[in-house]
């Protein structure tokens, strides 16, 4: 019976010592231990979330470059592109204009060869006409008195300045 | 109890101790425990004549004691006034431990309890009682012969188990605690280590899945002392050479202390939920509460059942292993008095038997720590339900 029969003075010590321990474990111990857990779990939670994080955001840089250089690359071929075409075109011009250039030049030079040849064909037929008149000239002065064969001469002379 | 009888339990116990302590360092365990008790023998500061001024009782040394399992076995279960660590011959080895004692007659008493030696000496009318309804408890002689029991708040043995227990715990938490306030989020060191994953286990396997996550850290402080200071004089309770030793948690007092702090928190934290369950539990036939009050009278029983329920499982799983571990020793002296062959012979089974025994309550340490810390979170846990939603 005395097996469960507590004692007084047991009870006594009993509730004493563990009202005290569980008061001075509680403020002292279990509250600073809990709390460094907390915070440690905390801590380790936040940096496991920021290297998620980060790594996310690397994965979100990493496609933004590529999508970058695929932009770069689709604008290189673009501008290789246009340069290709700007350069014909270039060339294809320039010879259109040196062509009509040329054209013109020809045409111009034609034109003045036909000038020249114009204005050579009026000189000659002046100085032929002065030439004639002076042959006539001449010849009225030293056979004016062959009047028959003169004007023979002179027909004969003048239908051939008018073939010529 | 003789002194080859004492050695020889201590020594069993010992190796026992040692060998579940460490397999590889079992002998080394087994020389320091013989070097330990030695160093008992040779301790004349706690030593006293046993047969000094008792001319009357010298019959008593020269007839050999019979062997007594039942006082042997509740000699060790139960609490004393000294320390007793062994006795040769006229020899008594005790350490004295101080009487605190208040009388109506006297006011208050201290002195020490080397003054009152089993059932020869009183002091100041105070002795020990050797039969009666306060066997082995101090009682009062009074001038007119009548006898009674003065208030008795003296430090037994179990008190100053509980003491150096509770010495412990604040020895090791508090300088845990140093180290966490210190540097909060540097990994675990040392001792640390050993505690840290426990109180991690009490925290979320006890207590978050029996309280709630949201409620739970107002109960931690309790369901962690309560689980060291447990754990710790189970553990202490196996270890035969004083200050541990005594039989804390097998001793009913100090885990109904533990269980009248459940109750009590209980009954704070109960929230009004708890209690219409309790005198009026929904979704119940009306004709189980209206005449007669069946259903809530069985529940407000339980209310204090409970908290009674795990007083007793703690206690009797404690005290159980105890008694059947001294048993065992008891059956070594029992054959050893029948033939000193026989003790041998029966101490080699004895010594199997105890090994096992020894670490089936290192087991049970563990388990009713758990158990009662587990328990108490649910009874927390139920008190503070607020209903289902």
């Amino acid at each position: 019976m005395e097996l469960v029969t507590p004692g007084i003075g047991l009870i006594f010590w009993m509730l004493l010592s563990f009202t005290l321990v569980l008061y001075i474990l509680g403020k002292y111990a279990w509250k600073p231990i809990l709390n460094a857990l907390k915070e440690r779990e905390d801590s380790i939670d936040e940096a496991l979330k920021s290297a998620d994080k980060a790594r996310e955001e690397m994965k979100k840089l990493q496609a933004d470059n590529e999508i970058i250089i695929k932009e770069a690359q689709v604008e290189r071929e673009k501008m290789l592109k246009e340069a290709r075409e700007m350069k014909a075109n270039i060339i294809d011009h320039a010879k259109e204009e040196a062509s009509v250039e040329a054209d013109k030049l020809i045409e111009k030079a034609r034109m003045s060869i036909r000038n020249e040849k114009n204005a050579a064909i009026e000189e000659l037929k002046k100085q032929v006409a002065v030439l004639s008149v002076e042959i006539a000239e001449k010849i009225l002065r030293e056979k004016l008195s062959l009047d028959k064969e003169q004007q023979e001469l002179i027909g004969k002379y003048v239908d051939e300045v008018n073939l010529n | 109890m003789t002194l080859s009888q004492r050695v020889f339990f201590l020594f069993l116990l010992a190796i026992n101790f040692g060998t579940v302590v460490n397999r590889k360092k079992t002998r080394i365990s087994i020389i320091a425990s013989i070097l330990f008790l030695l160093l008992f023998f040779l301790l004349p500061a706690f030593s006293q004549p046993l047969s000094e001024g008792n001319p009357g009782d010298s019959k008593h040394q020269t007839v050999k004691e019979k062997f007594d399992p039942e006082s042997f076995i509740f000699g060790h279960v139960l609490d004393e006034y000294e320390w007793h660590i062994f006795t040769y011959k006229n020899f008594l080895c005790t350490i004295p431990l101080p009487v605190i004692l208040y009388s109506k007659d006297q006011g208050l008493q201290v002195f020490l309890s080397s003054k009152l030696h089993h059932g020869h000496k009183s002091y100041h009318g105070f002795s020990i009682a050797e039969e009666g309804p306060y066997k082995d408890k101090i009682i009062e002689t009074h001038p007119d012969g009548t006898i009674s029991r003065p208030v008795d708040l003296s430090i037994t043995k179990v008190v100053v188990a509980i003491l150096f227990s509770v010495f412990l715990l604040l020895i090791v938490f508090l300088s845990i605690a140093k180290r966490y306030r210190e540097n909060p989020k540097s990994a675990p060191h040392g001792f640390q280590n050993v505690l840290e994953p426990v109180i991690l286990f009490v925290r979320d396997e006890v207590a978050v899945p029996a309280i709630g996550k949201d409620k739970y850290e107002k109960y931690m402080p309790f369901l962690l002392t309560v689980f060291f200071f447990i754990l710790l004089n189970n553990l202490l309770g196996l270890i035969p050479i004083p200050p541990a030793g005594a039989n804390v948690t097998g001793n009913i007092a100090v885990p109904m202390i533990m269980a009248l702090f459940v109750l009590v928190i209980v009954l704070v934290s109960a929230t009004g939920y708890y209690w219409k369950e309790i005198f009026n539990a929904p979704g119940v036939p009306w004709w189980l509460k209206l005449p007669i009050p069946l259903l809530p009278l069985i529940e407000f029983m339980g209310l204090f059942i409970r908290p009674f329920v795990l007083m007793i499982r703690l206690f009797a799983n404690i005290i159980a292993g105890h008694i059947v571990a001294l048993g065992f020793f008891a059956l070594i002296f029992i054959f050893g008095e029948m033939k000193a062959v026989a003790g041998y012979g029966v101490s080699v089974l004895t010594i199997f038997f105890t090994v096992f025994l020894t670490l089936l309550e290192i087991l049970v340490a563990f388990i009713q720590a758990y158990v009662f810390t587990l328990l108490s979170a649910l009874y927390f846990g139920m008190a503070r339900e607020e209903g289902h939603h």
